[in-house]
């Protein structure tokens, strides 16, 4: 017990003052928030420069529909013929030129209408153009069908079906967004822990092998011993670059939105939505919200992430301390990459596709209880609402599997530690499990 | 004499390779003890055994008395062939840190890191990192965290690797040191003057089988053959080789002399003494040089490998 303490304290010491590691603890939240701010800061700055559209309406019809806003100014052209038109648009090098023909009837209207310009124009310059030309279109029809567009208004609804479970808890469209996001990020959050600090724990085992000072190490202490005292030392030390991160990101995001004014939250469509519905709805908005996030199963939530978190990463890091042991440089590790990396992948994609569409479907459930794939998928499944036994079959399915793959590596690493020169091929490795 | 270290009947098998058959050891206290072998005979696979790296899959391993067990890690110091340190950590820390996996306290492994430091004079190495040293800096290093616990049983596997000769010398001198206090040591090693000068007893392994065991002085009692080599001054050497030839097995010698003599080793038949031989020479000329050939360790193993 004193050694693990002793071995696990190294490990934590010898990561934590590392200087690339020092550096990127305190480097990627500042890299993370100034690209950040950066994107937030140049899209702005797109949006800024004014665009000049020349207007050519033949037909009337659209005179006072064009009105100029902050980044769309339109300049009406009058007496000219079309070729003439685009010869002064693009000697003048406006955005483009909008060309209303004059024609009989409406539909033949519509499909004459053309935008010349230089290059492609933007999605949302056309877009809106489109949209403020069939809006106008579209009630010059309805009158020349004789029909009031004020009744078309008023004969026009909404439906936004209210959700209840039979158990009576309301639920919204708005809550299942919630659910995904927390069970999204708790899924995508043990995927990258597992694979930066599983990496690192490889890397650690390849340097004692390296370095030669291994058959010293395990003179003294067993090679299981060692192995955990690795896995926990530089989970903890991961642990601490990972609080840290969250921390200065939190920090860093408040000050360069201060700083720069950007609203980072702009872009985010639950604020859109929020301003759509400015007008009453904001506050049952706000209100469903809270309602949601205390419908949540948040102790439930938490104490399965902090299980399947643990369970999940232990069962890979042993896993990558075994192909540490298999080898004797990390260039030698691809081969044995690849079967760790693949279900972790499966995972995610399982998650983001199929728990996403039906979060109890039956590929969803098959997926939550293999281990390899449990912990990603189960976290993204738990905030919809997963009985209590079948969490627990997944728990308990995790942690078998977990000593099962820890002495299947410890194995591996008892023999591989020792093992110098020629890359192992799998069938060795299945012989090592036998010494 | 007391024994500190049996080895009984240990086999060991890897997949379809055997690494030990059946080999049995018995190591003296206060011995320095020549595990010797040519590579890949099963050596590092023993030692490993006694290091309780590795596992036997059958026969035992008594040391002190009693059947080894995990507890027995703290009486062993073992300095292994394939050895490092951890590079980026700094030599103190280090040492500390190898120092309290064998058991001791922090405060008892600063006292004597600072004792061993001094004496090999490395003290202001303390806050150096290993990559900053060099080779055989970082050997020293390795060496005083091998006996830092002062281990009964000392293994040392090619313990003069990357050594120049001033400090192989002088940590030769530390391990006999050790000896004399006490300790037990098995020295495993190629560099056979190094077995001639430091062991009391040998073993070969080759090819997983222990083939010769004993003590050097008696091996060498039983390879030695009656044979001498002699420096003779004759009036006439072509006429004294020829009567010579004529009587005894000969064969050439080399040895550094100032007299224009004839060299040769002569091997006495059975039933005579060299007595007899030195009437016989003395005889023919003025006999300059008269030894007896003793075979040095690196002919026993040669010899004992070929025959094997």
């Amino acid at each position: 017990m004193n050694h693990l303490l002793l071995i696990m304290k190294r490990e934590y010491l010898t990561k934590v003052k590392n200087k690339s590691f020092i550096i990127m603890t305190f480097l990627s939240p500042l890299l993370f928030v100034g690209i950040f701010a950066l994107v937030a800061y140049l899209s702005n700055l797109n949006n800024d420069t004014v665009r000049t559209v020349n207007v050519m309406d033949e037909s009337g019809l659209f005179m006072e529909e064009f009105v100029s806003s902050s980044q769309l100014q339109y300049k009406i052209v009058f007496d000219t013929t079309l070729d003439e038109a685009k010869k002064d648009a693009e000697e003048n090098q406006v955005y483009g030129l909008l060309y209303i023909p004059k024609t009989e009837d409406l539909g033949a209207l519509s499909r004459g209408i053309t935008f010349y310009s230089k290059d492609s124009p933007s999605l949302s310059t056309i877009g809106s153009i489109n949209n403020m030309l069939e809006k106008k279109i579209n009630a010059l029809k309805l009158r020349e069908a004789g029909i009031d567009s004020e009744i078309i208004k008023k004969l026009h609804i909404k439906i936004s079906a209210n959700q209840e479970t039979f158990g009576g808890q309301e639920t919204s469209k708005l809550g299942s967004g919630l659910k995904l996001a927390f069970g999204g990020a708790a899924g995508y959050l043990l995927f990258m822990f597992i694979i930066i600090y599983g990496n690192m724990i490889m890397r650690s085992v390849i340097e004692e092998k390296t370095s030669r000072v291994i058959e010293v190490i395990i003179s003294s202490v067993k090679p299981r011993l060692l192995l955990l005292g690795k896995i926990l030392g530089t989970t903890l030390a991961g642990l601490t670059q990972f609080m840290i991160w969250v921390v200065l990101i939190f920090i860093l995001m408040a000050v360069a939105s201060s700083v720069f004014g950007i609203d980072t939250a702009a872009a985010s469509p639950s604020q859109q939505m929020l301003e759509q519905s400015v007008d009453g709805g904001a506050q049952k908005m706000v209100h469903d919200l809270m309602l949601e996030i205390n419908n949540l199963p948040i102790l439930n939530l938490i104490i399965m992430f902090i299980l399947f978190f643990v369970g999940g990463y232990l069962l890979y890091a042993s896993l990558y301390a075994a192909v540490g042991a298999a080898v004797d440089s990390e260039t030698d590790t691809q081969q044995f990459m690849m079967p760790i990396l693949m279900p972790l992948m499966l995972a995610v994609y399982v998650g983001v596709f199929t728990v996403i569409d039906n979060p109890h479907g039956t590929v969803s459930q098959v997926f939550s209880y293999i281990p390899f794939t449990s912990p990603v998928v189960m976290l993204m499944r738990i905030p919809f609402g997963v009985p209590l036994w079948q969490q627990l079959i997944s728990i308990v399915i995790l942690f078998l599997t977990f000593f099962g793959t820890v002495w299947f590596a410890a194995k591996i690493y008892r023999v591989g530690i020792l093992m110098y020169g020629k890359k192992p091929t799998y069938k060795e490795l299945f012989k090592w499990l036998k010494y | 004499m007391k024994k500190l270290l049996e080895v009984n009947n240990v086999s060991k098998t890897y997949g379809d390779y055997k690494a030990l058959n059946d080999v049995s050891l018995s190591i003296n206290k206060g011995s320095v003890f020549g595990l010797l072998g040519p590579n890949g005979a099963g050596k590092t696979t023993l030692i490993r055994i006694i290091n309780q790296i590795t596992m036997p899959d059958t026969g035992s391993v008594i040391l002190d008395g009693e059947p080894l067990k995990p507890e027995h890690i703290k009486y062993i110091g073992y300095l292994p062939e394939e050895r490092g340190l951890y590079k980026t950590m700094k030599v103190g820390e280090q040492a500390l840190y190898l120092a309290q996996l064998k058991g001791l306290s922090k405060q008892e492994a600063r006292q004597r890191l600072k004792y061993w430091f001094d004496r090999l004079d490395i003290g202001d190495w303390w806050d150096k990192k290993i990559q900053e040293l060099s080779k055989g800096m970082a050997q020293k290093i390795q060496f005083v965290v091998t006996v830092l616990h002062n281990p009964k049983l000392l293994i040392f596997d090619e313990p003069f690797s990357g050594f120049d000769p001033i400090n192989a010398n002088l940590i030769k001198d530390e391990i006999l040191k050790l000896r004399d206090d006490g300790a037990t040591i098995i020295f495993s090693t190629h560099r056979m003057e190094s077995v001639e000068e430091m062991c009391d007893h040998i073993a070969l392994i080759n090819r997983s089988n222990k083939i010769l065991d004993g003590r050097l002085v008696d091996i060498k009692r039983e390879f030695k053959n009656n044979t001498f080599e002699i420096g003779l001054i004759t009036p006439d050497h072509n006429n004294t080789t020829s009567l010579l030839k004529e009587k005894f097995e000969m064969f050439p010698a080399n040895f550094k002399s100032i007299n224009d003599e004839l060299q040769y080793q002569i091997k006495i038949p059975d039933g005579h003494s060299p007595n007899e031989l030195i009437g016989y020479l003395t005889s023919l000329g003025q006999l300059t040089h008269f030894v007896e050939v003793i075979p040095s360790a690196s002919e026993i193993f040669i010899q004992t490998i070929q025959k094997n």
